[in-house]
């Protein structure tokens, strides 16, 4: 019997099993590409080389955040050989708990570095180097960690901290371990102070040992240092202002109103930004979200349930002057307070009636309250609505009721209501003048950030114009942002300030009777704004706005203490100090300075 | 003599051999690239195993030239004799050879150290081809094929001794040369039908797959019996459901701590005997044929629970259960095939170049010079790397067979079926494994693996074919 033909099935099977392999080669090396990941992980290791972060200077050139070195203790499980876990707990003093939970997860791959101890000490470090060849798989890795001589400005400086899953999500650049700024400069200038992180790949064998360059170090990344940044910030100035503010809530903000620059942003009560650096980190940033303090809250540009009281006294005179309602000699009477329907809002004794400059110096509410009414129901107005937009596209161009555009992170608009608000409320044409009278002091629906109510003295002090209030000078090898050299000019004629400035000028040198007179600089002429600002979180708020001297400003100033009573009481001489602080460098009224350093307003 | 010896050359099968010769240096220098690393010596460097295998191809070459030039006779006269003394070296293995990976397979003489069982295979095809060759033997009769399992039973047993029940596996493949020679197909569908029993054994547990396949039997049994609707065969069906019925129940009901084995046993003999008085009555093979593979199926899936435990090795049983991803053991034998997949998954089309294979290079496939070294293949040169080594595998084979159909003999017939087949469960079980479709069994890739037994076993094994083939004109019995 001829059986050959049996050899066609057997073909078929044998050609079939090949077909089968050949298809499945196809499917894993050319489709599936899991595998080709899997290998490039398998095979090289990029060793990270971190640049050093960009050091920040004042505006004087003294260093305000340095680097210092820091050691991790970096472990590579797959290479221990006989671990004398009790000798090196003994050496580099952790608890064993920690250590081994730690260990736990380093043992999760073999092979990789782990970070085992994060920031050991330099005395740890010179220890452990002796006897590290005691304990093979384990190695130190050296990195920078911020450090801050002057103890201060930490929510203008900010910090760095390891980065979090958003961050990796929202930008590719960074890995797992790596650092980011958090808050402040860190945060806003992040790519420029980083650098960029560059590195070498090299071939690694199954053990993880380095089997020499990957391709002649073909894909190796170069390393870009950080570039290093000069603030406008004047670093004793910032820490004069923080010695003021302690124990108090509130802010201080000073500009340099001829450039925009920012001397001093002082946020309290605040923190030592030292204690962000280090293995406690997470520890007392916790610490701090929890305060009910709030110490992580950045008052001075975050600060948006700030009415500003009497200071926008000054603001409600320029567009009185500028619309024409008001001028120089215009005269309102007082009678302790004005009186309206059955409205009421006080003031206190002084004589009446008084014209434009008396009203500042006196801060007279009834003034302001026929001033801002005689403005909405001006008859050159279509409507009381009509008025209030006047009014309101004048008040915006100070760069109220948005954000000012600081570098800062963060940073809130404040309030300026629109026309819609009021419709909504009390129906459209259904409010008048009156109802929203309280507009006339600087309370009510308004509010500003103290950086804006800072903007707003520098605008009085240029005589109509800012520039955006900015916190860094210089950049090494970078342009400067063109916006902040950039011209805000506001809506009022050049000429009304001198009255307004005249106004400012009495309230502190006006004499005895003027509602700042006791703050009075020797040197110094200094014009200011008192107010005190109705909140519903307690005592009213003490505010004080100011620039100095009168003839060529070289501060704007504005202080805001929190729930601290009249602004002449504690504002006023808060900014006093600042002004001849960051002017003269020396203190001419060391009881006033004494008694504010010492006030308590929180314990 | 020297027409003689231009007739030779004439005669020899070129193709085969420049095949051969190219797979043999491919291996060599995939071998090179699996060991190299930047400290590399020359690939003529004899302390390594690239230089090694060098020594082992030359030696391999002047091998397969003695082939050609001794007489083809003489493989057919020393069949019995190469058989003889093949068991013997299995057996002195079995005491000398020093344990090497849970395997006693290896005798060390002098520098060289051989594995008899590759040799085994060679042994067996020969006094195969003999035997199955020999006038009037016949496969399909009972007696000779028993003669013929004892032929493959005794090695295949002795290699299973010696703890290396990857190339006793290979033995299943002289299956492939009965059916050429008149075993029903059938058979060969059983046997794989019962590798997937053994399989869903492991995968699903003995009892379970048990009362599986007695339900397909019960209901095949009914399908029949309905289909011939005589009185008798209500009865049956009626006692068959009574005898599976019946044990089950008092299992389940009873709570019976019995081995599940006996109760299974006990429904099958219960229907043995309706069955078989059935069938007899009926002159009906149908009936009996689906009962003696039903109670098979249920025998290999009772019994799969005791071979795993007793006749495989520890780390066998866990190769086999990774494969069918019951265990996990990603540092042990399934990191071989993780590293294997991504080591080839990673060559894409044109593969990394020579040298170039990261994987390969830094170790991350173990074994590799030897049983992985399919790696090599597929991430240096990628699928077209692996399409062209497979392809010439095939191309080999089928040139083999269609050779194979030219002799004029029954032995140098059944001997280069015995080659092919070989050949043939080599590569579905070596590639297999690497790119995951096998489990990892350890044998080696023909003419590529690094060592020296493996590459003079199929050198001879091949050769002999090839030599008989040349003189087939001559060899007529």
């Amino acid at each position: 019997m001829d059986l050959s033909h049996r050899r066609y099935l057997y073909s078929a099977i044998i050609v079939g099993v090949a077909l089968l392999y050949i298809l499945r080669l196809f499917y894993i090396q050319v489709i599936d590409d899991s595998y080709k990941l899997d290998a490039m992980n398998n095979s090289r290791r990029f060793e990270v080389h971190h640049p050093a972060r960009g050091l920040v200077f004042d505006r004087n050139g003294k260093l305000i955040v340095a680097n210092e070195a820091a050691y991790d203790l970096m472990v590579v499980t797959g290479q221990i050989k006989d671990l004398d876990t009790a000798a090196l707990l003994d050496i580099i003093h952790v608890s064993k708990e920690s250590f081994m939970t730690e260990f736990k997860k380093a043992k999760k791959n073999r092979y990789r570095p782990y970070p085992i101890i994060k920031q050991i000490s330099a005395e740890t470090y010179a220890r452990l180097q002796e006897q590290l060849y005691n304990f093979p798989g384990f190695y130190v890795q050296t990195r920078t960690v911020r450090n801050y001589p002057y103890h201060c400005g930490a929510l203008v400086l900010g910090y760095i901290s390891e980065v979090n899953n958003n961050d990796i999500k929202e930008n590719n650049y960074y890995e797992q371990g790596d650092y980011i700024g958090k808050i402040g400069i860190e945060k806003t200038y992040e790519s420029y102070l980083r650098g960029v992180k560059g590195g070498n790949y090299y071939q690694v064998d199954v053990k993880g040992r380095v089997k020499g360059s990957l391709e002649d170090g073909k894909y190796d990344k170069p390393v870009v240092l950080g570039k290093n940044i000069t603030t406008t910030l004047d670093i004793s100035l910032q820490e004069y202002g923080e010695r003021l503010m302690q124990n108090k809530k509130g802010s201080i903000v000073a500009i340099d109103p001829k450039t925009g620059e920012i001397l001093a942003l002082v946020s309290a009560p605040t923190f030592d930004p030292n204690i962000m650096v280090g293995r406690l980190v997470s520890e007392n940033y916790s610490k701090l979200a929890n305060d009910p303090l709030k110490p992580l809250y950045n008052r001075p540009i975050q600060g948006d349930r700030y009415p500003p009281g009497s200071t926008f006294k000054t603001l409600n005179a320029l567009v009185g002057l500028q619309e024409g309602i008001v001028n120089q000699h215009t005269m309102y009477g007082c009678q302790a307070g004005y009186y309206s329907g059955g409205l009421h809002v006080g003031c206190h004794n002084h004589e009446s009636p008084i014209d434009l400059i008396e009203s500042i110096k006196m801060s007279c509410n009834a003034y302001y309250c026929n001033e801002f009414r005689a403005i909405l129901d001006a008859p050159k107005y279509a409507s009381v609505r009509d008025g209030f937009l006047t009014w309101q596209s004048h008040i915006k161009s100070f760069g109220l009721g948005n954000k000012l555009g600081v570098d800062l992170p963060s940073e809130r608009p404040g309030i300026i209501p629109r026309a819609e608000y009021y419709d909504k409320i009390y129906g459209k044409n259904r409010w008048k003048s009156l109802t929203i009278v309280s507009l006339s002091i600087g309370q009510g629906e308004i509010s500003m950030t103290p950086l804006q109510m800072a903007n707003v003295a520098a605008t009085i002090a240029n005589k109509g114009y800012y520039y955006t209030p900015h916190i860094v000078k210089e950049i090494d090898d970078t342009v400067f942002d063109k916006s902040f050299i950039q011209r805000h000019e506001t809506k009022i004629n050049k000429n009304y300030f001198d009255l307004v400035t005249e106004g400012m000028y009495q309230v502190v040198q006006g004499g005895y009777g003027a509602t700042a007179w006791h703050i009075a600089l020797k040197d110094i002429a200094i014009c200011g704004k008192t107010g005190t600002a109705q909140n519903p979180h307690g005592i009213d708020h003490s505010i004080f706005m100011a620039f100095a001297p009168r003839e060529n400003p070289q501060i704007a100033i504005s202080v805001y203490v929190e729930n601290a009573g009249f602004g002449a009481t504690w504002a006023a001489p808060i900014a006093s100090l600042m002004i001849e602080k960051y002017l003269s460098d020396t203190i001419t009224n060391a009881w006033r300075e004494k008694q504010i350093l010492e006030k308590d307003f929180i314990h | 003599m020297a027409r003689q010896i231009g007739n030779i050359l004439r005669n020899l099968d070129w193709q085969i051999i420049i095949i051969y010769v190219f797979l043999v240096f491919a291996g060599w220098v995939n071998i090179y690239s699996a060991v190299y690393d930047e400290t590399a010596s020359s690939i003529f460097d004899v302390s390594q195993k690239y230089g090694k295998q060098l020594i082992w191809i030359t030696a391999a070459f002047l091998l397969a030239i003695g082939i050609i030039i001794l007489d083809s006779r003489f493989y057919f006269s020393f069949a019995y004799v190469f058989y003889f003394f093949i068991l013997l070296s299995l057996i002195l293995v079995y005491f000398i050879a020093p344990e090497i990976k849970g395997a006693r397979s290896w005798i060390e003489v002098g520098p060289l150290r051989v594995q008899p069982s590759e040799f085994a295979k060679l042994a067996t095809s020969v006094v195969i081809a003999r035997y199955l060759g020999s006038f009037g033997v016949k496969v399909t009769r009972w007696s000779d094929a028993l003669k013929l399992f004892i032929l493959l039973f005794l090695p295949a047993s002795l290699i299973v001794l010696q703890g290396d029940a990857g190339s006793a596996l290979v033995f299943a493949t002289f299956f492939f040369v009965f059916y050429r020679e008149g075993m029903p197909f059938f058979i060969i569908l059983l046997g794989v039908w019962a590798a997937l029993i053994f399989s869903l054994s492991i995968i699903w547990g003995g009892t379970a797959l048990s009362v599986i396949i007695t339900i397909i039997s019960l209901l095949a049994f009914y399908f029949y019996a309905f289909q011939k609707t005589h009185r008798l065969s209500l009865i049956v069906v009626a006692l068959i459901t009574l005898a599976f019925v019946v044990p089950i129940t008092v299992y389940f009901i009873f709570d019976l701590t019995l081995n599940p084995a006996i109760i299974f046993l006990l429904g099958f003999a219960l229907v043995a005997v309706p069955a078989l008085i059935y069938s007899y009555r009926k002159r009906s093979l149908t009936l009996l044929l689906l009962f003696a593979i039903g109670l098979g199926s249920v025998a290999i899936s009772q019994s799969v629970e005791y071979v795993f435990d007793n006749i495989l090795e520890e780390h066998q049983q866990k190769r086999i259960n990774v494969f069918f991803g019951l265990e996990s053991d990603p540092k042990g034998s399934e990191f071989n095939v993780i590293q294997s997949k991504i080591a080839i998954g990673s060559g894409d089309l044109t593969g990394k170049g020579f040298l170039n294979g990261t994987q390969t290079k830094n170790d991350f496939v173990p074994e590799q010079s030897t049983d992985f070294i399919f790696c090599t293949i597929g991430e240096e040169w990628g699928f077209l790397g692996s399409f062209l080594i497979i392809g010439l595998f095939v191309y080999l084979i089928l040139r083999i067979l269609y050779d194979a159909e030219q002799q004029r003999t029954a032995f140098s017939r059944i001997y280069g079926y015995c080659v092919a087949s070989i050949l043939f469960i080599h590569i579905l079980i070596n590639i297999g494994m690497t790119i995951g479709l096998m489990p990892v069994i350890g044998i080696p890739l023909p003419f590529f693996s690094y060592g020296g037994s493996s590459l003079w076993g199929f050198t001879l094994l091949l050769f002999i074919f090839v030599k008989l083939d040349a003189n087939r004109d001559e060899l007529i019995q």
